[in-house]
């Protein structure tokens, strides 16, 4: 069995880190470039999202590289993407290849089932040790990512902490024990840690709201996160896989307290699920208006059903709560020159509307 | 006197603007881009040189529009922004109480929401470029009008013709059609007016809070049936401001002159800068498999800027260069 997974952001370490552990031979596929979305946008149906386009890109590269197990994520709508793992197998049948399709939907009941198959010469106990080093790697990769959006708009050198944190990652992906891999996450903390910082002046914070994919692959969102940072304005994401396992799987208290946070925060405005992370994308902008963030930037695949729910009731949030909100849809036809305006425009927006404030703020308490 | 230079290199038109240090417009300049941005940048430079007044010394320069990286290294710019925040600040400084900003360039249309003299909010044309100015050259040559006077054509229009606006391919054809069963070509156009401003407002403007005074901007601003499509549209007055052509420019150079009023210098090449020989030339990074492609500009044989590298290694920032040999 060679197994294959579709790549999201720093995701394929984990997935590596798992199947390997399980004793699997893991063929990951090759990083996603312009390639691998043109493979995809091929064979995909012009209407799904991009999301299915660049994983099925993924797929049939891996599949050529000698991949015959494809390990996908299910889910039960409103969102596409639970069905994208039966479509995009009818595709790769069409296409000839053989490749079978396994697909893992967000319960564990499922799950542990599903990854027993995968590993049939291991113990239970075997599994659950490969679960938990897939899981402490998951947790170091976001962790680092999560630092480096803090550091990047302070360094002296952006372009620094970009380098660390890829060597990181690197060192990461090397590590097989839960042991290495804190070595790992703990000498990259450091690296980042012992950059040249600017002097310390107030910074534009700016979150990152919307669907999950788009969000979390850097090929897609043109390196939003890279662009904001390096315009000096702290991003703060608020997707990260950990999050969701955290939440969804591992049902763990502390998660699902903020996941229902973020749902009664919603509640004025969209009182029920939409799919995907509609209701996310209009909790979390309001807890991040309360929290008195500059902006908002939602990200969203063209087509995308939940979020497009959430982009209609964006503007009004935006208005009562008095902050900025912009929305990019992407696709395989967007362009640099274009999202790279709109980020700059947005960053000089809120730049003006702030020294207007502090203006406005010496006119009434002297400076 | 102070003057400042705006340059504004569009994918259809290059503008140029001259102001004073109050921010009065001097000199404005509209040239063709042609897709060749570097000759047409020198050549609006040797233009400018030309109309300069004796007395005026140029304190400072400011690039926009979609060639804004390029033209800077040229001109050698203090100030380089996109062209969302130049049109904001050319309304402003013209049309100081101004709440929107419509815009429709070559290839582009955008709006732009203001509230007490700032930006809050704005959008630009995501999947479409139906009904901006490239379109409206193309369907103006189709019916042998000149551009300059096919506005003035709808405004002869006396029954209304519906035309689908929504996509350039099917107006074209609904335009057609509507010419074959024999309506009169005033009317088409006049149609046609409306399904633009009609696409406008439900893409680019949808969701947002137009309110007035309302300031029409842009090679299209140019066109008066469109501006009437939009006042019959939106119910009120529309500005069209003397200089809505070249607005862009005139923001880059305001922003010029705010950037050297701060740094208390300014980075231009001169007016000579029109004779230098420039030779742009981009290649594929093949360090990592982001396969990078890096844009090089020589002058006189030597590398003045590099740009387009994620990593930064190829990365030659052109003010560095100059500081640096200003130093020697």
């Amino acid at each position: 069995m060679r197994v294959t997974f579709p790549r999201m952001g720093a995701l394929d370490l984990t997935f590596n880190t798992l199947f390997k552990q399980l004793g699997a031979e893991v063929v990951p596929p090759p990083p996603a470039t312009k390639a691998t979305l043109a493979l995809g946008v091929k064979h995909a149906p012009e209407f799904a999202c991009l999301p299915l386009k660049l994983m099925l890109g993924n797929f049939i590269q891996a599949v050529e590289l000698g991949a015959d197990t494809i390990v996908m994520c299910g889910g039960c709508g409103p969102c596409r993407l639970g069905h994208y793992a039966q479509v995009q197998q009818q595709i790769l049948e069409d296409l000839g290849y053989r490749a079978r399709v396994v697909v893992l939907e967000a319960s564990v009941c499922d799950l542990l089932p599903k990854i027993r198959h995968l590993a049939p010469h291991k113990s239970w106990r075997e599994i659950l040790r490969a679960i938990n080093i897939a899981w402490v790697k998951m947790n170091a990769s976001d962790g680092i990512e999560s630092l480096m959006l803090k550091i990047r708009p302070r360094a002296v050198k952006p372009r620094a902490v970009t380098e660390i944190y890829e060597q990181g990652l690197q060192l990461l992906a090397a590590a097989h024990t839960v042991e290495e891999i804190r070595t790992a996450h703990r000498e990259t903390f450091a690296a980042v840690k012992a950059l040249p910082l600017r002097a310390e002046k107030p910074l534009l914070r700016i979150g990152i709201v919307g669907e999950l994919f788009v969000a979390l692959e850097p090929l897609v969102n043109q390196e939003i996160e890279r662009r904001l940072g390096e315009l000096q304005v702290e991003v703060k994401r608020t997707l990260y896989v950990s999050e969701w396992v955290r939440s969804h799987l591992l049902w763990s208290r502390q998660a699902r307290k903020q996941r229902r946070a973020v749902k009664d925060a919603a509640q004025p405005y969209l009182g029920h699920w939409v799919g995907g992370h509609g209701l996310e994308s209009i909790g979390r902008t309001i807890q991040l208006a309360q929290a008195g963030f500059d902006g908002v930037i939602q990200v969203l695949p063209f087509t995308c059903m939940p979020e497009i729910v959430a982009k209609s009731i964006l503007p009004q949030i935006s208005k009562d709560y008095g902050m900025p909100v912009m929305t990019l849809v992407l696709d395989e036809h967007a362009g640099e020159a274009g999202i790279m305006t709109r980020i700059e425009a947005f960053v000089d927006l809120l730049e003006r509307r702030r020294k207007q404030e502090d203006v406005r703020y010496e006119r009434i308490f002297g400076s | 006197m102070n003057v400042y230079l705006g340059a504004d290199v569009g994918s259809v038109s290059t503008n140029m603007a001259l102001v004073d240090g109050l921010g009065n417009v001097l000199e404005t300049l509209y040239m063709r881009t042609q897709g060749q941005p570097v000759q047409t940048v020198q050549e609006a430079l040797k233009n400018m040189a030309g109309s300069l007044p004796v007395t005026a010394k140029v304190e400072g320069v400011g690039t926009t529009g979609s060639g804004r990286m390029l033209a800077s290294v040229l001109v050698g710019a203090d100030a380089v922004k996109n062209e969302i925040t130049a049109h904001a600040v050319a309304a402003l400084h013209l049309v100081p109480e101004v709440h929107t900003v419509l815009e429709i360039g070559g290839q582009d249309s955008k709006i732009i929401i203001l509230r007490d003299g700032i930006v809050t909010d704005f959008a630009m044309n995501t999947v479409c470029a139906a009904g901006t100015g490239a379109f409206l050259d193309q369907q103006a040559a189709r019916l042998n009008i000149p551009i300059e006077e096919f506005g003035e054509h709808a405004l002869q229009s006396s029954t209304p013709v519906r035309i689908a606006g929504r996509c350039a391919v099917f107006a074209e054809s609904d335009m057609i059609h509507k010419q074959q069963t024999g309506h009169s070509i005033p009317d088409i156009i006049n149609g046609l007016c409306e399904a633009l401003v009609r696409n406008y407002l439900n893409n680019v403007a949808r969701g947002k809070d137009v309110g007035a005074p309302i300031v029409f901007q842009g090679g299209v601003a140019a066109n008066t049936g469109i501006r009437r499509a939009f006042e019959r549209a939106l119910g009120t007055e529309v500005v069209v401001p003397r200089h809505h052509g070249v607005m862009g420019a005139i923001g880059a150079a305001l922003l010029a002159r705010e950037e050297t009023v701060r740094t208390g210098r300014t980075f231009f090449r001169g007016f000579s800068a029109g004779d230098l020989r420039y030779r742009p030339r981009s290649f594929e990074c093949q360090g990592c498999e982001n396969l990078c492609e890096v844009v090089e500009i020589n002058i006189e044989g030597d590398v003045a800027a590099r740009w387009g590298d994620r990593c930064g290694k190829w990365n030659i920032d052109f003010k560095e260069k100059l500081k640096n040999s200003c130093l020697i």
